[in-house]
């Protein structure tokens, strides 16, 4: 392992770094706050000739993932980025982009989608494409996304599927953090050389790509495609282990902290784990049984891994920093509910929406979070199934 | 060089018979003679549409060349990333192949309507690329709904004829000219039925280093109620009125490539179209003239730029 | 052509026989067909040129038939002739 060399990065500079280090043979972009720094610093690479790099600057994030998508379908390797109402706009292209089995990265700096327009952090943007067919990381800090830039590069090639790695806006985005980058080598080797399964450039080899697939093909497309999102779980950890050998950082599906003998635990995604795992230290010290998972793969959900994981607890208190309007309590909610039907003693979940447009989270809100947890582990009583905390009444 | 069909026609065709257009199709007409203008190898990049969908019905495919469709309003976006990826593999060296043209083809809905900012943003970055649109003047594959290329007075089923409106209330949007003022490096207006017209400008086109744009008329039996086997022969009425002059901008320069010997009354272009019968009842008289009117002014002042640069 | 089932789909939305559509027989559309007077053709080519559905057979530089499996029957050929040279033909009376 190579000497520590620790650097103050804020989150969208270690993304660029890390694109930089990549150097992908296309990056289509647009701006977008709060991930416009990438973009801009991705540009100074270019214009220093700092990357290989053709840099497309699209006229909008339609048009970013519609040429992300020709690039990857003639052989290249490919990256964007956006936030909100950019990943909105790409939806129709997300789509089309997993089905085509392009392996495209995308950074989405997470950021509430309107209305009202806001330009902080909360999850709806990323949650909004959850069904998309994009693997999805989701980071806690700068140092995450950087890490889980380079090894989406791997896993994205190795199994042909896009994968978009989460951060959040502003809180991660634009704080500045300790970070320690990988050498360039070191970036390159694990990366390797990209090889395309075909190339809309081999012109001895002509090919059609996206026919139209009516009732009698449409189904077997997307049946074959569905298929693929079992070799994700075994791409992301072996991704994960090549990554481990060369900066001694380990990362798995999600991350738990004081789990394993909790009674209470609460589910979370990205920064606020950072807050959340505070609040645990703290409640331990006082002798509660509390702990904490942080997902990093939401997308595909890895089910069984989370079901062994979860299911000796007694209360689970998921925060979910999106809501599904009209649905039944936030996406997170839903799916560890789901995750949990099968397990013979089930625990009680329960639902926390917050940081909706980039409110602040505090201790104190999580705090009362476990006190919440921890009467219903007394009482066995649920009095607000699906709540919202640190809003004003 | 002048085009010479003996010698065009030894050469293979790219798009092969067994694709499901319909019968008389003019947008088949339009690719089988472009790809029959260039030499090189080709990538296609196709908007959703007639073309599209007919040509690719799983699990066949009419296309010889590398072709991909992604969605409807980004043909423009999709092959300015396969150009890009071309620009950037062709300078680390990890392709030697030889030179390639890049093509888009995007019906008028494609072009004018949902894909014109795809398109613009295309143009302005100036990929290597080669716009074409095969403008049949409404949105067939859906069945025949207006699209800002649907002419003054046209029927199609958004804009039927009823008590109070005699078709489509407003002109047809002038691509051609957006484009060309927005400062691409070649565009050009042609018609199939001028086929050395039309591949002399598909050649000109692939031959620029940069952005272009040919707008191509390309009559629709279905869509303008005209008999399958008349599509070319209004298309050349088309172009004989001056209802759709065949013209090219290169570098910001006007230049008229056809000018007929005697310019034809615009109804005569009108008549045999279906679409258009119910603007020969006597009240809908004016709606001819006002058709009448708006050819002879923009082949006026069609006729004044291309003066300014003669 | 007989489909895949899903185990056999490539990877990807593709369809990698590029001009498979030459299998699939669009002849059966035509109720006219078009009938050639070799005597009268001139080899002009215009047919050739003005198919929609790649149907005119030509060699050499000279108009041999038309691809009956392929030809629609639209009659865009028998128009655009110059000499008269092309015949819709009802298939019904053949």
């Amino acid at each position: 392992m190579k000497t520590k060399n620790f650097i103050a990065l804020e989150g969208n500079q270690a993304v660029a770094l890390a694109m930089k280090q990549i150097d992908p043979d296309v990056v289509a972009a647009y701006p977008i706050t709060p991930q416009t720094e990438i973009v801009q610093v991705f540009s100074e690479y270019v214009a220093n000739g700092n990357v290989h790099t053709e840099f497309v600057t699209v006229e909008s994030e339609h048009s970013a993932l519609s040429a992300c998508i020709g690039s990857s379908a003639a052989g290249a390797r490919v990256m964007t980025a956006t936030s909100s109402q950019g990943l909105a706009l790409m939806w129709e292209m997300l789509y089309i982009a997993s089905g085509a089995r392009l392996p495209i990265v995308m950074t989405v700096v997470n950021r509430a989608l309107s209305s009202p327009i806001n330009i902080h952090c909360d999850h709806s943007d990323a949650m909004g494409a959850r069904d998309s067919g994009w693997i999805q990381l989701w980071s806690e800090t700068a140092q995450e996304a950087y890490d889980n830039l380079i090894q989406a590069i791997k896993i994205a090639e190795s199994i042909n599927l896009p994968v978009m790695v989460n951060m959040d806006g502003f809180i991660t985005s634009h704080a500045e953090e300790m970070l320690e980058p990988l050498e360039d080598e070191d970036v390159k080797k694990f990366i390797g050389e990209y090889k395309p399964i075909r190339s809309l450039l081999d012109v001895e080899h002509p090919f059609t790509v996206g026919p139209l697939a009516l009732q009698d093909s449409y189904f077997e497309f997307k049946r074959s495609q569905a298929e693929a999102y079992k070799k994700v779980v075994p791409a992301v950890r072996e991704a994960a282990e090549g990554f481990a050998k060369i900066t001694g950082r380990k990362y798995d599906l999600f991350e738990t902290y004081k789990l394993e003998d909790a009674e209470m635990g609460i589910i979370v995604l990205n920064s606020t784990a950072g807050t959340a795992k505070e609040v645990v230290d703290r409640l331990r010290e006082d002798g509660k049984k509390v702990g904490l998972l942080k997902p990093r793969l939401f997308r595909p959900l890895p089910v069984e891994d989370l079901k062994k994981t979860l299911s000796h607890l007694k209360v689970i208190g998921v925060m979910d920093r999106a809501d599904t309007f009209g649905g039944f309590g936030g996406p997170l909610f839903g799916d560890t509910r789901s995750v949990l039907y099968d397990v013979e003693h089930r625990p009680i979940i329960v639902d926390y929406i917050y940081g909706l447009g980039g409110r602040d989270v505090t201790m104190d809100q999580i705090y009362k979070v476990f006190e919440d947890l921890d009467f219903i582990n007394r009482t066995g009583r649920v009095e607000s199934l699906i709540s919202y905390i640190g809003i004003r009444e | 060089m002048p085009v010479n069909i003996k010698e065009l026609s030894g050469k293979e065709d790219r798009l092969t018979g067994g694709h499901r257009l319909c019968a008389g199709c003019g947008a088949s007409i339009a690719v089988r003679q472009i790809l029959l203008a260039i030499d090189k190898p080709v990538v296609v990049a196709n908007a959703t549409g007639c073309l599209e969908v007919a040509t690719t019905i799983y699990p066949y495919t009419a296309w010889k060349t590398p072709w991909i469709h992604s969605a409807f309003e980004n043909a423009a976006a999709t092959i300015s990333g396969v150009e890009a990826a071309y620009q950037s593999l062709k300078r680390q060296g990890k392709i030697t192949d030889d030179d390639i043209a890049f093509l888009a083809f995007g019906g008028d809905g494609g072009t004018y309507d949902i894909g014109f900012q795809s398109l613009s943003g295309a143009m302005e970055r100036n990929h290597n690329i080669l716009y074409i649109c095969y403008d049949n003047e409404a949105y067939m594959n859906t069945g025949i709904q207006r699209s800002s290329a649907t002419p003054l007075g046209a029927w199609t089923t958004t804009t039927p004829v009823g008590k109070v409106r005699p078709g489509k209330v407003g002109g047809k949007k002038d691509i051609v000219a957006s484009i060309a003022e927005q400062g691409a490096m070649y565009v050009a207006q042609a018609s199939i039925s001028n086929f050395r017209d039309l591949i002399e400008k598909v050649r000109k086109a692939v031959s620029i280093d940069g952005a272009t744009f040919i707008n191509v008329l390309s009559p629709c039996p279905r869509g303008w109620r005209t008999d399958t086997s008349d599509t070319v022969n209004i298309a050349r009425l088309a172009v004989d009125t001056c209802y759709w002059p065949l013209y090219e901008v290169e570098n910001g320069k006007w230049k008229i490539n056809y000018t007929p010997r005697q310019k034809l009354p615009v109804t005569e272009y009108l008549k045999p179209q279906g679409r258009f019968a119910h603007l020969f009842r006597p009240e809908n008289q004016h709606i001819l003239e006002e058709i009448q009117e708006w050819v002879d002014s923009k082949w006026d002042l069609l006729q004044k730029k291309a003066q300014l640069f003669q | 052509m007989s489909l895949p089932g899903w185990k056999e789909m490539p990877e990807g939305i593709v369809i990698l026989d590029a001009g498979n559509a030459q299998e699939y027989e669009t002849g059966s559309w035509r109720t006219f067909r078009p009938v050639v007077d070799k005597g009268k053709c001139t080899n002009c080519l215009f047919c050739w040129i003005y198919c929609p559905d790649t149907s005119v057979m030509v060699k050499d530089g000279k108009m041999v038939d038309f691809d009956y499996a392929h030809c629609k029957g639209c009659g865009i050929c028998s128009k655009v002739c110059p000499v008269k040279a092309i015949n819709m033909v009802g298939e019904g009376s053949l």
